[in-house]
C-alpha cells in the first residue's frame, strides 16, 4: 500500500496567525470594554418595567394633535430632506467629476476631492446641524445645510464611481468629431450615468428623510422640534403621535423610492 | 427591427423626417414641477440676503473662536473617547451575534411563513427609526449613560445586518442544503455545514461595515444623553466653548479614519 501522505491546508501559517490575532484582539477589546463600561446593573434589570411604563404612557395616541402642529412640521421635514438633497448636487457633481479618473487625470484633484468627500462623511448630520444652528440660528436653513453638507460625501463618492464605470466608446466617438468639452460631458457622459444618477439621488433622499426627522432635536427645524418639545413637557401621547408620523413618512418614502427605481433600471 | 424598416424608406434628401431628438413632454413637465417646488420651498424657508450675510459674519466669528483647538481638557476627552469605543464594541458584538439568529429566522427559504413574517416585521421596525430616536426612548427607560447607547446601537445593528444577512441566505444554492439533508443530518447540522459556508464571508463583510458605522454613531448618541463623546460635544456647544468643540470634532474625525483603516486591514486578512 502506498498512501499519499499529503497534508492539505486551506490557509497558510501567516493567514492563520493573522486571523487568530484578529479574533484575539476582538475578544480582548470586548472583555476590556465589558469590564470598564459604566453600567448600573439595577437600571439594566429595571429596563423592561420602565419600557412598559413608557409605552403605557404613550397610549392612546393623541391623533387630535396631528392637525395642530405635526402636519406643518412633517411638511417642513420633507422640505428639508428634498431641498438638502438638491443643494447637495451643486457641490457633489463637481467633486464627483474631480474624483473620476477618466475625466480629470491629475492625482492632485483626486486628493482634493477625496478630502472634501471624506470629511463630509465623517461628521454626523446632527453635528453639522449643531454647527449651522450656531451660524444661522435655529430654523429650517440650518437643517437644509446640514443635510446638504452631510450628503455631499455619499453622493459624490457613488457618482464618481458611476462615472468611472462608463463605456468609453461613445466618448471617443464624440472626441473624434471634435466636440467641445461641454458637449462631450452632456452628450457622452450624461446619458450613460443617468440611471445611476437618479438611483443615487433617490437613495440619498430616502436616507435624508430619516435624518431630517431628528435634526429638530438640536433646533434645526422639522418634526424633531415637535418631538423635542413634547418630550420636554412629558406629553407622551403627543410623542407617540410624532413617532407614528415619522414611521409612516419613512415607510412611504421607501416605497416611493423602490417603485421609481424599479421603473428606472 | 428598425434596421429592417429603414430598407423600405427610399433615400431622398428632401424627405420630411421626424426630429430624432423629440421633446419628451413628461420629462419637461417633471423639470417644471421641480422648479416650481424649488421656488415654493425656498420661499417657505424664509431665506433673505440679510440672514445669509449675517450668517456668514457669524461663521467667520465661529471659525475664529474654533482655532486653535483647545486640548487642555484632554483627560475628559480621552475618558469620553474610551466610553464611545466601549459602546461601539459591545453593541457591535452583541448586535452581530443576535442578527446571526434573527437573519436566519427571517430567511424565507429556510423558515416557515409564521416565523419569517413576524421576524421581518421586527427587523423593519428596527431599521425605520433613526438611531437618535431609539436612543431617546432608551434614555427615558434605562436612564442616562452608556447602557442606553449600547442598547440603541444593538437595535441599529440588527436592523442593518439581519436584513442583509437574510437576503444573503435567500440567495444561496439549495443543492448543498439538499445534499446535507439527504445524509439524514438534523436542522442544526444543515445550517452549520450547508448554509453557513455559503454566506459566512458576506456576513463578515457586513459585520466590519457595521462596526465602522457603530463607531460613527457611538460618537453621536451622546447628544441625547446616551453616553460617549456626543454628550460632551453637545454641552461644549451649549456653553459656547467652540475651541473645545473643534478639539472634539478633530478627535472624532481621527477616530473614524482610524476605524476605516483598521477595518480595511481586517477585510484584507479575511479575503
Amino acid at each position: 500500500m502506498n498512501t499519499i501522505n499529503h497534508h492539505w491546508q486551506r490557509f497558510t501559517l501567516n493567514q492563520k496567525l493573522s486571523r487568530y490575532a484578529v479574533y484575539l484582539l476582538l475578544i480582548l477589546s470586548l472583555v476590556q470594554s465589558v469590564r470598564t463600561v459604566e453600567v448600573i446593573p439595577e437600571f439594566f434589570f429595571d429596563a423592561p418595567e420602565q419600557m412598559a411604563d413608557l409605552f403605557a404612557r404613550m397610549w392612546p395616541i393623541d391623533f387630535a394633535y396631528y392637525p395642530i402642529s405635526v402636519h406643518d412640521a412633517m411638511v417642513e421635514t420633507l422640505n428639508i430632506a428634498t431641498l438638502g438633497t438638491l443643494i447637495t448636487l451643486i457641490f457633489a457633481i463637481p467633486l464627483a467629476l474631480m474624483n473620476a479618473s477618466n475625466i480629470v487625470a491629475s492625482p492632485w484633484s483626486h486628493w482634493i476631492a477625496r478630502f472634501f468627500l471624506v470629511s463630509s462623511r465623517s461628521v454626523n448630520s446632527l453635528v453639522w446641524a449643531l454647527l449651522f444652528v450656531a451660524i444661522f440660528g435655529p430654523g429650517i436653513i440650518a437643517g437644509v445645510l446640514a443635510i446638504a453638507f452631510r450628503s455631499v460625501g455619499f453622493v459624490g463618492k457613488l457618482l464618481g464611481e458611476a462615472i468611472e464605470e462608463i463605456n468609453m466608446g461613445p466618448i471617443e466617438a464624440l472626441q473624434a468629431t471634435g466636440a467641445s468639452w461641454m458637449s462631450i460631458l452632456l452628450k457622452g457622459y450624461w446619458p450613460q450615468i443617468l440611471p445611476a444618477f437618479f438611483s443615487i439621488v433617490l437613495f440619498r433622499w430616502d436616507i435624508n428623510v430619516r435624518e431630517s426627522a431628528v435634526l429638530g432635536l438640536v433646533g434645526a427645524g422639522g418634526i424633531g422640534v415637535v418631538l423635542n418639545d413634547a418630550m420636554n413637557l412629558f406629553e407622551w401621547q403627543r410623542v407617540s403621535m410624532a413617532l407614528v408620523a415619522i414611521f409612516v413618512i419613512v415607510i412611504v418614502a421607501e416605497i416611493v423610492v423602490v417603485n421609481i427605481r424599479k421603473r428606472l433600471i | 427591427m428598425a434596421g429592417l424598416n429603414s430598407i423600405d424608406i427610399k433615400p431622398s434628401i428632401t424627405q420630411d423626417r421626424e426630429n430624432p431628438f423629440k421633446r419628451n413632454w413628461l420629462i419637461t413637465s417633471a423639470w417644471l414641477l421641480l422648479a416650481a417646488y424649488l421656488i415654493y420651498s425656498v420661499n417657505a424657508m424664509g431665506l433673505s440676503w440679510e440672514r445669509i450675510s449675517s450668517g456668514l459674519g457669524y461663521a467667520d466669528k465661529l471659525l475664529d473662536k474654533m482655532f486653535p483647538p483647545n486640548f487642555n481638557r484632554w483627560e475628559l476627552l480621552l475618558n469620553d473617547l474610551a466610553e464611545s469605543l466601549e459602546i461601539a464594541i459591545i453593541a457591535s458584538v452583541a448586535g452581530i451575534f443576535l442578527s446571526l439568529f434573527f437573519g436566519l429566522f427571517a430567511a424565507r427559504n429556510l423558515m416557515p411563513n409564521w416565523v419569517s413574517i413576524p421576524m421581518r416585521g421586527f427587523i423593519a421596525i428596527c431599521r425605520t427609526f433613526h438611531p437618535v430616536i431609539i436612543a431617546i426612548l432608551f434614555v427615558k427607560s434605562v436612564g442616562f449613560g452608556a447602557l442606553a447607547g449600547i442598547l440603541t446601537l444593538i437595535v441599529a445593528s440588527i436592523g442593518f445586518i439581519a436584513k442583509l444577512f437574510a437576503e444573503a441566505i435567500e440567495e444561496i444554492s439549495l443543492k448543498q442544503v439538499e445534499a446535507i439533508r439527504a445524509t439524514g443530518a438534523g436542522f442544526v447540522s444543515v445550517i452549520l455545514f450547508s448554509v453557513m459556508p455559503q454566506v459566512f464571508s458576506r456576513f463578515l463583510g457586513f459585520s466590519t461595515y457595521q462596526l465602522d458605522s457603530n463607531l460613527r454613531n457611538s460618537t453621536m448618541v451622546g447628544i441625547v444623553g446616551a453616553g460617549g463623546l456626543g454628550g460632551t460635544l453637545f454641552s461644549a456647544f451649549q456653553r459656547f466653548d467652540y475651541d473645545f468643540v473643534a478639539a472634539i470634532l478633530i478627535t472624532i474625525i481621527a477616530l473614524i479614519m482610524l476605524g476605516e483603516f483598521l477595518s480595511n486591514i481586517v477585510r484584507r486578512i479575511f479575503r
